[in-house]
């Protein structure tokens, strides 16, 4: 395999605490050498190394998604693995997490080595997740240990909440043992039922349900209770797409309590408001829903203070005729591969000053290290050959008709990003170049 | 928030938008107005001349849900304007083999169409037709969300009631008056067009009902909106009373005491003569007599609830016309293909 000198750049790796300009030297497929500028180029010369020239411009590991959904196997309509990370990389993703809410349901050794395949042409690494109950039906366990030796980093039955005691404690002790994490999707669904859009004002007006914040607190609360209540401490849940204030402050307490509670939230929840949904726009329709302001508020503190560990965008792409349909009946979730590095950057990085540092932490070294995926989120010697090349500074017109997803339903068309991808690099080789 | 938007939405006032009837609260004051207005011309017109107005054009009546009076009055309204309808129900069209609205849409369109007047149970679908055929639509009740024409057509029946000319500015037409809406105001439609209405014509919008049909943040709707959960001080202050039906098949999870409900909410003689004997009654229908309201009100003196399916034909004649006949300024050519507006299409009158 060839190598590559990215030369000039400004590194940013919060895993080996770098913020300044610095050389990277890939080979085969990993980071061989991080050295201050010009020290490498004899280095290169005596691999052969292709140069890439990146002043000016940001390099850091390649982002990490461990929240998407690729609609493979059983409806490659909406999203293929081979399109689902072609949008990842021109997002500037490298490593991507896929729920298992397939058709099959993911409960099984086979189709996740099956999503893993080189066969299904991925342009970034798909880590599976499996699902927590057979058929995620929420009544039996799945086979933890074999899906982890198969691949899977977490087990979670997405979209469909694990509401049973029993069957919760099981799953977290269980995962406990595998050594990965429960990921739940916390929403008490006995008090969402018809439900369409955040409970307020704005849900009466326009005559539609509403979910109260209390679907999603309960749920991450009696969660808690649940691992509080095993023994030995090894348990790990994660609460996938954190959008209240009340769930936050409930994984605050946890954590100061010494619980393994960990979460992570969506670039829709700390930009939009349920405000969005306007005149019945299905493209701002997703569960858990749009919040108040002050939710997304808390959204944004959230992730400036470090309660939140990660940014994942539940990229759930869905066919045109499905979002053209009735706002009640049309399906949740908006795709957010290519535009999630952008809004961060606008929102996080300008207008709230995190460093860039802060940013990559988000988006790439913590989310990595919830999985405990090895080798990523990181650009330290020896670490996977994963890079994104980004211009901090450029702003772009994002175009839904560009996409590179199957699908193009996403409220942010049109919309100002800040922050080119212009490169990246997948294990050694080029997933995305910008033209 | 949101401050990123770079690129301006595309304008969604589009003729055709602007000529369908979504909401209530898309109609100004003096739009208001003016369609109160027509609605009476209309009314007086010659039938005979009146049924020139839109000869030979087509208006689709769309239902997806049942209806009585909204659909045979809309389908009248149309009629006595000399209008070609078509009427398209769930139960015996291809929506019944999975046909979506999108297409059926695009299916009436393609038949000639001019206008679709739609009734559905899934708040909002209204716009969704609206943007995929581009005509005008109007909307005739949609989930929980709206019913605009049952607003106008109640706006015209208290005027008339009150015997208060329509011809005074908009926002004084109701002045003074205070209407007390009870029932089941979470899942009406009606509740919330009348809500929205009202207040901008002047009047006080008292609502009446138990928290689990009327929760507080129904007071967010707008501004001349109070909650009053004791039926009797919220009839003491009415001049104006309007009953809603308890829509059972849209209550998820919400139990109701009906015994106790009726004790406390029922529109009867006695509290009517106790608490508001000279106010004047009010239903949208269905009724259940015997619930919401005995037999005695809905039938005696101070019920005006017929007269509100009457008012019906004119208010909904007057939208059709505003959706089918375009208003200068912004007077267009005809579309190509489309019929040559009749001798008797002539500019609206103002108020």
């Amino acid at each position: 395999m060839s190598a590559m000198l990215i030369r000039g750049g400004h590194l940013v790796d919060p895993s080996a605490g770098i913020d300044a300009d610095r050389d990277v030297l890939l080979k085969d497929g990993r980071v061989v050498a991080v050295e201050p500028p010009g020290k490498l180029n004899a280095a290169g010369k005596q691999a052969d190394a292709e140069i890439i020239e990146a002043k000016g411009l940001v390099v850091a590991p390649g982002l990490v998604d461990i929240h998407v959904h690729l609609r493979e196997p059983g409806q490659g309509y909406k999203e293929t693995i081979a399109t689902g990370t072609a949008a990842a990389a021109a997002g500037g993703f490298t490593s991507v997490c896929a729920m298992p809410n397939t058709v099959p349901v993911n409960d099984s050794v086979e189709t996740t080595r099956w999503m893993q395949s080189t066969e299904r042409n991925p342009s970034a690494r798909v880590f599976p997740i499996a699902a927590a109950t057979r058929g995620s039906t929420g009544e039996a366990l799945t086979e933890y240990g074999s899906l982890k030796a198969a691949g899977a980093v977490a087990v979670s039955d997405d979209g469909k909440p694990i509401l049973g005691e029993a069957i919760m404690h099981q799953a977290l002790a269980a995962a406990a043992r595998a050594g990965i994490p429960v990921i739940q999707h916390a929403e008490d669904t006995r008090m969402t039922v018809g439900c369409s859009m955040n409970a307020g004002a704005l849900a009466f007006r326009l005559g539609l349900r509403g979910m109260p914040v209390a679907a999603e607190a309960g749920l991450v609360e009696r969660d808690i209770r649940l691992l509080s209540e095993l023994k030995g401490g090894r348990a790990h849940l994660h609460v996938a797409h954190l959008s209240t204030a009340a769930a936050l402050d409930a994984v605050r307490k946890a954590r100061r309590n010494g619980l393994h509670v960990t979460c992570e939230v969506a670039p829709h929840h700390f930009v939009l408001t349920e405000s969005e949904v306007g005149e019945y726009n299905t493209n701002a329709k997703m569960n858990p829903p749009l919040r108040a302001e002050s939710d997304r508020k808390a959204m944004l503190e959230g992730l400036l203070d470090g309660s939140i560990d990660c940014i994942a965008t539940d990229h759930a792409p869905h066919a045109t005729h499905e979002k053209e349909q009735e706002f009640e009946r049309a399906p949740n979730g908006i795709t957010g591969l290519e535009s999630a590095l952008g809004l961060a950057l606008d929102l996080l990085h300008r207008k709230h000053k995190a460093s860039l540092s802060r940013l990559i932490t988000l988006l790439s070294t913590q989310p990595a290290n919830l999985l405990n995926l090895r080798g990523r989120g990181s650009l330290i010697s020896g670490a996977w050959a994963d890079v994104v090349i980004f211009d901090p500074k450029a702003e772009w017109t994002f175009r839904a008709a560009a996409t590179r997803s199957k699908s193009s339903n996403t409220p942010f068309d049109g919309w100002t990003m800040l922050g080119k991808v212009r490169m990246t690099i997948s294990e050694g080789r080029v997933v995305y170049r910008a033209d | 928030m949101p401050t990123m938007k770079a690129i301006p939405e595309p304008p969604r006032a589009t003729s055709a938008c602007s000529r369908s009837l979504l909401s209530i609260a898309s109609l100004g004051v003096d739009e208001v107005s003016a369609i109160l207005h027509l609605a009476t011309e209309l009314e007086q017109e010659d039938p005979v001349a009146r049924a020139r107005r839109l000869a030979h054009r087509r208006v689709a009546l769309l239902f997806y849900e049942a209806s009585t009076r909204t659909r045979t009055s809309f389908e009248l309204a149309a009629k006595g304007l000399g209008a070609d309808t078509a009427l398209i129900s769930s139960q015996s069209s291809s929506i019944e083999k999975g046909e979506s609205l999108k297409d059926t849409g695009i299916t009436l369109r393609a038949l000639g169409a001019e206008c679709i007047i739609l009734r559905h149970l899934s708040s909002g679908a209204p716009y969704l037709l609206a943007k995929v055929t581009g005509l005008p639509v109007l909307n005739a009740g949609d989930g929980m969300h709206e019913h605009p024409s049952q607003a106008l057509l109640d706006a015209r029946t208290m005027l008339r009631a009150l015997r208060r000319s329509d011809g005074v500015p908009g926002e004084t037409l109701l002045q003074g008056m205070t209407v007390a809406i009870t029932g089941d105001i979470l899942h009406s439609r009606v509740a919330r067009s009348n809500a929205l209405l009202l207040p901008r014509l002047g009047a006080r919008v008292i609502l009446c009902g138990p928290p689990a049909l009327l929760p507080e943040v129904a007071l967010e709707l707008g501004p001349g909106i109070s909650i009053e959960r004791d039926f009797d001080r919220a009839l003491k202050q009415a001049q104006i009373v309007m009953m809603l039906r308890i829509q059972k098949e849209r209550l998820t999870g919400v139990h109701i005491d009906l015994e106790e409900y009726t004790s406390r909410y029922q529109l009867n003689r006695e509290r009517l003569r106790a608490s508001a004997p000279e106010a004047i009654v009010m239903h949208p229908g269905p009724m259940i007599r015997g619930l919401e309201i005995s037999s005695e009100v809905a039938d005696g003196p101070q019920s005006v609830i017929a007269e509100q399916v009457r008012n019906g034909v004119a208010i909904r004649m007057a939208l059709i016309h505003r959706a089918l006949v375009e208003q200068t300024p912004h007077t267009r050519e005809p579309a190509a293909g489309r019929p040559v507006k009749q001798p008797g299409t002539k500019k609206r009158g103002r108020a």
